[in-house]
């Protein structure tokens, strides 16, 4: 082969290591979902009104059938398929979390303990609770997923809903309006510094993967995500 | 070869101005070599021993950690005096034995390409280096009992003390949780535990596998899932906080999955058991009976706890658990998941 013909072929493969490289870096960098941020949407010192919801499917995206947080928007009142929000730092959080999937016993009953929130108290379905038994809980149903902060030590199990009810919510996002669910209503303070605090589901909900504990428990955006607080 | 290199007149002094009255003396390199290795090594090893060593890591929050402070600092001594001997060997070499500009090339005399008596006394000395390193390192393993790693669900050696508290350390993704029969079977996110006492961690998993390194108590025992992996410390009166990690890569938030523990004093530990026993008594009761591997499916739906009434704060592990008479629990949701409590 002439030498040109070797130099064509060499920076060919450069071109195409380089494009690869750069695709990947590209979907990497794509891929991390959106943050919602709640740092504007009330006066400064008043209370932060955060609307979540769980769902069973998420029903859109690159994994469909997964579930996941998902984080309702301050001003539209759109629910974004993220586990990204940011907050105020030293403010009053008062959450509301819609939970749409099924549940079952927790893995460890441990995070059956409400704690970390104002009074260290939940109220589920409007009825103040500290501790659900995920074997017992007051519907039946078991614990669907968990809210917790590991670093901020809050943990609110959420209870899961009745599958065999027609209004049972298969595709997200899911409305709070029409589907079947449970309402978990809490306060917690966030802290006075700025940081990112990582918050999971503490019952293993990828389910078709070993100990449940693949899939939406290990992808950003999902069963995880961040608290983001900026002082 | 060796006529060639004495031709050059390599194996004696260079050409200098003494040149033309006869070879320059050579000096004795070795007590020159010797002087400076042993001013240097003893210098190194005492500053280190003195200054440097009380702060080596994992420092002194248990024997077992101060037994790995004590093996570093050891090690460390024996090696500078090889590295140092080394370096200023390498040094004086090329310093004194340096080619001159414009000069010919050095080479080294016969006595360069092979010493019998040299080379004697390197192989023996390198050897009971590494022989003595190996008899060290065997000791201290067995010495300070197991210097406080996992030792297996079976452990070779148990502590004679009768005062032994037992606390369970699970494992799961991502977050240890931390379990004290001795308070009813309570189940905390925080590890306290008291100064100047015997203690037993019960490291599992109710996954996958992860790593109990508690890193000043010099603890680090492997999680497994239905494996009861035992670590002894006995913690020293050094009161504080410490870390504790997982090192056994094990998913997205393996990075996050830390916290701290606390030693404190026995009155404060005592006091802290009781008043998180009381606390956590609405959610105990629906845990697991306790037993030395966490088996999730064991739930019950009213949930019970082992019987640990009339047992002093420190028995002996073994009536940890132990003693009460067996008792089956069946999971309601699998018929195989059957265990028992001993």
């Amino acid at each position: 082969m002439s030498r040109s013909g070797r130099i064509a072929i060499v920076l060919g493969l450069l071109a195409c290591a380089v494009f690869m490289i750069v695709w990947v870096a590209m979907n990497f960098v794509g891929s991390e979902p959106g943050t919602v941020s709640y740092l504007t949407a009330q006066a400064p010192g008043a209370p932060v009104h955060l609307v979540m919801q769980t769902d069973g499917v998420v029903g859109t995206g690159a994994h469909p059938t997964w579930v996941s947080y998902r984080i309702q928007t301050p001003k539209t009142h759109v629910f974004v398929h993220t586990a990204l929000v940011e907050l105020p730092a030293n403010s009053m959080i008062d959450v509301t979390i819609y939970q749409f999937d099924s549940g079952s016993p927790l893995r460890n009953q441990f995070f059956g303990r409400v704690t970390g929130t104002i009074g260290q108290v939940a109220k589920l379905n409007g009825k103040t609770f500290k501790v659900l038994n995920s074997y017992d809980t007051p519907n039946g149903q078991g614990v669907g997923h968990t809210f917790t902060v590991p670093s901020l030590n809050i943990n609110v199990p959420l209870e899961g809903n009745n599958t065999s009810k027609p209004t049972f919510c298969t595709k997200g996002p899911c409305s709070p309006v029409t589907q079947e669910h449970t309402t978990t209503t809490f306060a917690f303070r966030t802290p006075s510094f700025s940081g990112n605090f990582r918050f999971q589901c503490f019952i293993p909900c990828g389910a078709g993967h070993y100990a449940g504990n693949a899939g939406p428990m290990q992808t950003l955006g999902y069963m995880g995500g961040f608290l983001e607080v900026r002082a | 070869m060796s006529d060639d290199i004495e031709s050059q007149g390599w194996t004696r002094a260079p050409a200098g101005p003494t040149a033309g009255t006869g070879a320059r003396r050579e000096p004795h390199h070795f007590r020159r070599l010797f002087a400076m290795w042993f001013v240097v090594s003893l210098a190194g090893d005492l500053v280190w021993w003195f200054v440097v060593g009380p702060h080596v890591p994992p420092g002194t929050m248990t024997t077992q950690a101060r037994g790995a402070q004590f093996d570093f600092n050891v090690l460390f001594l024996a090696s500078w005096v090889v590295v140092s001997g080394v370096c200023i060997y390498l040094g004086y070499a090329f310093y004194q034995w340096r080619a001159s500009r414009g000069g010919p090339d050095p080479v080294g005399g016969p006595a360069a390409s092979s010493n019998v008596r040299v080379q004697t006394i390197w192989i023996t000395t390198t050897t009971l280096i590494v022989i003595a390193a190996f008899i060290f390192g065997t000791v201290q393993l067995i010495l300070p009992q197991g210097a406080g790693g996992g030792e297996g669900p079976d452990p070779i050696w148990k502590p004679t003390s009768d005062k032994v508290l037992p606390i369970q350390v699970i494992a799961q993704q991502w977050k240890f949780t931390y379990r004290y029969p001795t308070f009813g079977g309570m189940e905390t996110s925080t590890l306290v535990i008291p100064a100047d006492t015997w203690i037993a961690f019960h490291v599992t998993s109710i996954d996958v596998i992860h790593d109990f390194w508690a890193y000043q108590l010099g603890v680090k025992a492997d999680a497994n899932p239905d494996v009861d992996d035992v670590a002894y410390v006995h913690t020293s009166g050094q009161l504080g906080s410490f870390t504790v990690r997982c090192d056994e890569l094990c998913g997205i938030w393996h990075g996050a999955m830390f916290d701290y523990g606390k030693v404190v004093t026995k009155t404060q530990f005592m006091a802290w058991g009781s008043r998180t026993e009381r606390a956590n008594a609405d959610n105990t009761k629906y845990l697991p009976p306790f037993a030395w591997t966490y088996v999730p499916t064991a739930n019950t739906t009213t949930g019970v706890t082992a019987d640990t009434s009339g047992q002093a704060p420190y028995s002996r592990i073994e009536k940890y658990g132990a003693t009460p008479a067996k008792k089956t629990v069946t999971s309601p949701k699998t018929t195989s998941s059957t265990f028992t409590t001993t």
